[in-house]
């Protein structure tokens, strides 16, 4: 994880204003400065209306900033899209139920036209990754949530994109499911060097994951700070226990107090 | 975690199976047409009023061995035929270019929000109103006035159904889809078309209901004698009520027919779908 590798994702004086102009007008993001190195895992925190589900939709074009720069692999980030630089996590696994499971995987291949034998091979190889190869014939609605989850992150990783864009992907599994999706998905971050763009409001999986964390606030979306995290990796369910990562759980928290302190009341239960 | 997918049981156990299922309905109706008989006979009701079960079931015995015997012909048989044949191809025809309409207004936002107020008025509209009309411009004696009226009932809300489908797709599979870069083309093959099944198939099944509801009473206003609605009226008209309430019964098999037909299409085309799945 040098930085020698290369900046990824720069983003620089963004902001985003949604309806501008008119009485309903949401600064949602404002001065965002980040910048993401090649293979990082980088976690996106804070309340619910500080903007980082928006940055996230920023850097994968699905929606474009009111001003600012942003720069996706050296070009910009439709042109990053258009190439295929994205694979994309949501909350909900938002399988197709009138696909199999492998049918799910194959999708994106279907799309950029590849073989039907590579597509194949591709989705089988990405199931064994994520432990569901013998569920390839399954369809969607006979898979619990962890396990739709997990389809979904093949889903995401079966065209070999450079970037690894996560919407909340584990917000709504149980906490058991949760832990052990955290260890599965670092197990193949590792194995596979994508760039994780993460976004959560979990403290502790925002901690026990990423390299860095941004802590954002809400009213108007700001990045409060961006918090470092050299627990070595790999992890495993025992970093859980090591006091740096509490030292660190505890930072965090205190950072997201003040952010949420620092808004007007009731701010804290804005959709 | 075992998922391992269930054998399939044994025909005679699936046979049973649904006979369980299903018995609760059968003894209902074979209930109500005893109860029929039993008060047509306690109160002695003149069978114009209300013929007795087993007078329409010797009639339509009846009709069926004419229909059946080599030189005779049954009326009924050849009126419930161009029935049929009325509302098979209003519903084909209606249903058909309704699919058609929404995809093409769906596919521009601007086009399908300008032309879905005024779809879903002219659904409100009586349009067995027309029929009149129909026959007038078609010709009464010509199948084509009654298979426009089914085609015009059945059209909007299958144009309207299909329209929801294809635009109520949820917002992150849409996501989804733009993060591959997809064309608009794929867009609609592998998404909005698959989304909109589920709509499409509850508009055909009241569809099948409404094109013989239609095509009986669009023949009420006139029509060749060997169509069903002609055939109600005239043996009514005649007094003839075994024969009315078997017209009636066959109008009633034909849409149960159709309606069927739908449901094993829809089995055939969306397995995937939550109303199939066997409850564990």
């Amino acid at each position: 994880m040098s930085a020698e590798q290369g900046v990824v994702i720069a983003a620089q004086g963004i902001n985003k204003i949604f309806n501008p102009g008119s009485d309903e007008e949401v600064i949602a993001l404002q001065d965002i400065n980040l910048s993401v190195e090649s293979g990082e895992f980088i976690s996106l925190i804070g309340p619910s209306g500080c903007g980082k589900s928006t940055l996230m939709r920023l850097v994968g074009d699905l929606l474009q900033p009111t001003s600012g720069d942003l720069l996706v692999n050296g070009k910009s980030a439709r042109e990053a899209r258009l190439d295929r630089d994205y694979g994309m996590v949501f909350q909900a696994a938002t399988l197709y139920d009138w696909r199999s499971v492998t049918k799910n995987v194959q999708l994106p291949l279907e799309v950029m036209g590849y073989a039907k034998e590579e597509r194949r091979k591709r989705a089988q190889a990405m199931l064994e990754m994520v432990e569901l190869g013998a569920f390839a014939g399954h369809y969607p609605w006979q898979l619990s949530g962890g396990m739709q989850q997990r389809v979904s992150i093949a889903r995401a990783l079966v065209f070999d994109p450079s970037i690894l864009l996560m919407d909340e992907p584990f917000g709504a599994l149980d906490e058991f499911t949760r832990e052990r999706m955290n260890l599965e998905l670092l197990r193949i971050w590792e194995q596979t060097g994508k760039t994780i763009i993460f976004v959560t409001h979990s403290i502790s999986e925002a901690v026990f994951l990423s390299g860095r964390i941004v802590v954002m606030s809400p009213r108007p979306g700001r990045i409060t700070k961006i918090v470092s995290n050299d627990l070595p990796y790999p992890r495993d369910f025992k970093t859980r226990s090591d006091p740096a990562y509490h030292a660190l759980v505890a930072e965090v928290r205190e950072l997201l107090r003040d952010a949420v302190g620092s808004g007007p009341p009731g701010a804290m239960h804005a959709p | 975690m075992t998922l391992d997918v269930e054998k399939r049981p044994s025909l005679a156990r699936r046979i049973q199976r649904r006979l369980r299922y299903y018995s609760p309905t059968i003894a209902v109706a074979i209930g109500v047409i005893v109860l029929w008989e039993i008060i047509v006979l306690i109160f002695d009701i003149q069978q114009f009023l209300l013929p007795k079960p087993s007078a329409i079931f010797s009639e339509f015995m009846l009709q069926v061995n004419l229909w059946l015997a080599p030189d005779e012909g049954s009326l009924l048989f050849e009126a419930s035929g161009a029935t049929f044949w009325e509302a098979l191809g209003g519903f084909v025809i209606g249903c058909g270019s309704g699919i058609l309409m929404a995809l093409i207004t769906s596919r521009w936002t601007i086009i399908s929000e300008a032309t879905m107020p005024f779809a879903i008025a002219a659904n409100s509209v009586p349009i067995i109103a027309f029929a009149p009309i129909m026959n007038n411009w078609f010709g009464i004696t010509n199948p084509a006035s009654k298979m426009a009226i089914v085609a015009i009932i059945v059209f909007f809300p299958t144009m309207i159904n299909t329209v929801r489908g294809l635009t109520l797709v949820d917002a992150s599979q849409l996501e989804l889809m733009q993060s591959y870069a997809a064309k608009p083309a794929r867009i609609m093959f592998s998404l909005r078309i698959p989304n909109a099944l589920p709509f499409i198939f509850s508009a055909l099944r009241v569809a099948s209901a409404l094109s013989l509801i239609g095509a009986v009473v669009a023949e009420f206003f006139g029509g060749p004698r060997a169509t069903l609605g002609v055939y109600i009226t005239q043996e009514a008209g005649a007094f003839d009520f075994a024969k009315a309430w078997t017209a009636i019964l066959m109008a009633s098999l034909i849409g149960i027919g159709f309606y069927l037909a739908v449901l094993v299409l829809e089995r055939r085309l969306m397995p995937w779908h939550v109303s199939f799945r066997e409850a564990g």
